[in-house]
């Protein structure tokens, strides 16, 4: 019988997604610490961050820490001769932290999901991702948001590549008002400049997003999109997990890779988001496989965040015994203390730093 | 309870007289004293004031919920937060000055001397001019007069700083004013205070 009480929220989480993603029949994925350097050099766009831990093996050929898990399980998949293949790892990735710019070891779990994906698929995953958040803590948001509309929308512009960064630069910080000057400055006619504007101010309630939006979409592309977010909006409504999932414009991934709905999560109590995922074909075709694939990762370090101050005393009791006592005393006390429940520190001499509740010689 | 972080000086107060105008006052902030911190229950606010140049960071970490930052500091600094509003106050420009008279004739590497070293630096691979950046803590106008460099990348509000010691704009990079900024995941939790706080605070933007 475990003890969860000693459990790391992070451990528990672990734990907890484990038997989740299991009980939804994905495999567990498992991968040695390194990948070849190639491989991430040919889809650098793709990491949340471009620099990488390498270095040589025996032969002398360039490998590299792992800085992602999707990546290596996109090219695991192509020997699998299954129509579908659904996979769920934990692993920790090495990648520079954006606070401090040092390589930081990153625990991460997270699923896949790649091959014949069906809308079914897609609301499975949505549904875990909600409740992967919800094995973390009760007060959780999932913004969901379709690169498809916001590529829709750039495309009635032709495809400046300066301008659309930019322009998504600001979308994702729900800024507005730098909108309509940018779109000037590049020459984006008034309607578009509108439509853009209004992407960066669309979140909040699904129902009232979606009939703004519909305002929006006009092109084709971008009303086939709207279908989908809409279709999977009457989906989740029948969930437990449903009023906690919105739909967010400022959620925008690289559009290079994604291409249908991202998400990403937050849970009350830490500054940044903690799970990030979306529907990458496009990453797949740069792969050269076919069909879809959506997933997620959930970022396990920064729950520690939620792990609260720490504890007031480093045991219950100091139990002090010189060289006269007997051992066997020693020893049955300590014995009878911890089978109270009581954790125990025993010695001859009072360690310095250390901090207990009370007391005990003998 | 919004947490709010002002930036010291000036360009705070006049932010916190626009707060106090849509509705969100704290008299004990216009006492002068030790204290850091200022709250007012009654209408869910609590105020600091921080170094101009750490508000971004303050956000970014969720210390503060909402912030005010310049948008010079959100360029160099590039948080991850929401940019909710344009203040319009606290305008003014990041500018390339040289002495009166500088000719670049790109024979040679560019000399920078600047605070911003990343807005320096985008600015110039964004152009592929080679350049060797000095990175200052103040007093930046002193590079050029004494041969530290060739050019600085600079704040400039009026001009006359520049002017008085025999320095001129030679290109301007992209104009500045106060921002209001957000955390990301406060938004989603605090959506509904944050929202309120912002629409009384836009309609006091001139």
């Amino acid at each position: 019988m475990i003890d969860t009480k000693v459990l790391k929220t992070e451990e528990r989480a672990a734990i907890k997604l484990r038997s989740l993603y299991k009980s939804y029949g994905y495999q567990p994925f498992k991968m040695s610490k390194f990948e070849e350097y190639d491989l991430y050099v040919r889809n650098k766009d793709f990491l949340v961050s471009d620099r990488v831990i390498t270095f040589n093996d025996t032969s002398g050929k360039l490998l590299a820490l792992k800085p992602d898990v999707t990546l290596s399980i996109i090219k695991n998949s192509k020997g699998k001769a299954l129509e579908k293949y659904k996979a769920y790892y934990s692993e920790n990735v090495y990648r520079v932290s954006g606070a401090t710019g040092q390589f930081k070891e990153i625990m991460q779990t997270g699923l896949e999901c790649i091959g014949e994906v069906s809308a079914l698929d897609v609301l499975e995953v949505v549904t875990l991702a909600a409740e992967s958040l919800a094995a973390v803590s009760e007060d959780f948001v999932l913004d969901i948001s379709h690169m498809g509309i916001v590529t829709a929308i750039l495309a009635e512009c032709g495809s400046n590549r300066e301008f659309s960064r930019r322009v998504t630069e600001h979308i994702a910080e729900k800024n507005a008002h730098e909108i309509p000057a940018l779109c000037e400055a590049y020459g984006v006619s008034f309607d578009v400049a509108a439509k853009l504007s209004a992407l960066a101010g669309m979140y909040g309630d699904r129902a009232t997003v979606l009939s703004r939006l519909s305002e929006i979409c006009d092109s084709p592309e971008a009303r086939e999109a709207l279908s989908e977010l809409t279709e999977l909006h009457k989906l989740l409504s029948s969930t437990a997990v449903s009023d906690k999932i919105r739909f967010d414009f400022s959620v925008v991934n690289n559009m290079k890779y994604y291409n249908g709905i991202v998400f990403k999560g937050f849970v009350a109590g830490i500054y940044e988001g903690i799970l990030a995922g979306g529907e990458y074909d496009n990453l797949l075709k740069s792969m050269k496989r076919t069909g879809r694939g959506i997933g997620f990762a959930l970022y396990l370090d920064s729950l520690s965040e939620l792990d609260g101050k720490g504890d007031e005393y480093d045991a219950d009791v100091l139990l002090l015994y010189g060289e006269k006592s007997s051992l066997e005393a020693v020893h049955s006390k300590k014995l009878a203390l911890i089978s109270e429940g009581k954790t125990v520190y025993s010695t001859s001499t009072v360690p310095s730093g250390l901090k207990f509740r009370e007391t005990l010689e003998i | 309870m919004l947490n709010i972080a002002l930036p010291k000086g000036r360009l705070g107060e006049k932010v916190y007289d626009m707060l106090e105008r849509a509705g969100y006052s704290c008299d004990a902030i216009k006492e002068n004293g030790r204290k850091l911190i200022f709250e007012n229950p009654d209408l869910g606010v609590r105020y600091f004031w921080v170094k101009p140049s750490d508000v971004s960071i303050y956000v970014e970490r969720g210390a503060a919920d909402i912030g005010i930052a310049g948008k010079d500091i959100l360029l160099e600094y590039t948080p991850d937060v929401y940019e909710l509003l344009d203040l319009n106050i606290g305008k003014c420009r990041l500018a390339v000055a040289a002495l009166c008279g500088f000719r670049d004739d790109g024979k040679k590497t560019l000399k920078v001397a600047t605070k911003f070293v990343n807005v320096a630096s985008k600015h110039y691979s964004s152009v592929s001019r080679d350049i060797d950046i000095i990175k200052l803590n103040g007093s930046i106008e002193l590079a050029p007069i004494l041969g530290l460099s060739d050019v600085i990348v600079d704040i400039v509000e009026t001009g006359t700083t520049l002017k008085e010691n025999n320095l001129e704009v030679i290109e301007d990079i992209v104009p500045v004013s106060a921002r209001l900024i957000a955390n990301k995941a406060s938004f989603k939790f605090k959506t509904a205070e944050i929202e309120k706080l912002v629409d009384g605070v836009r309609s006091q933007i001139k």
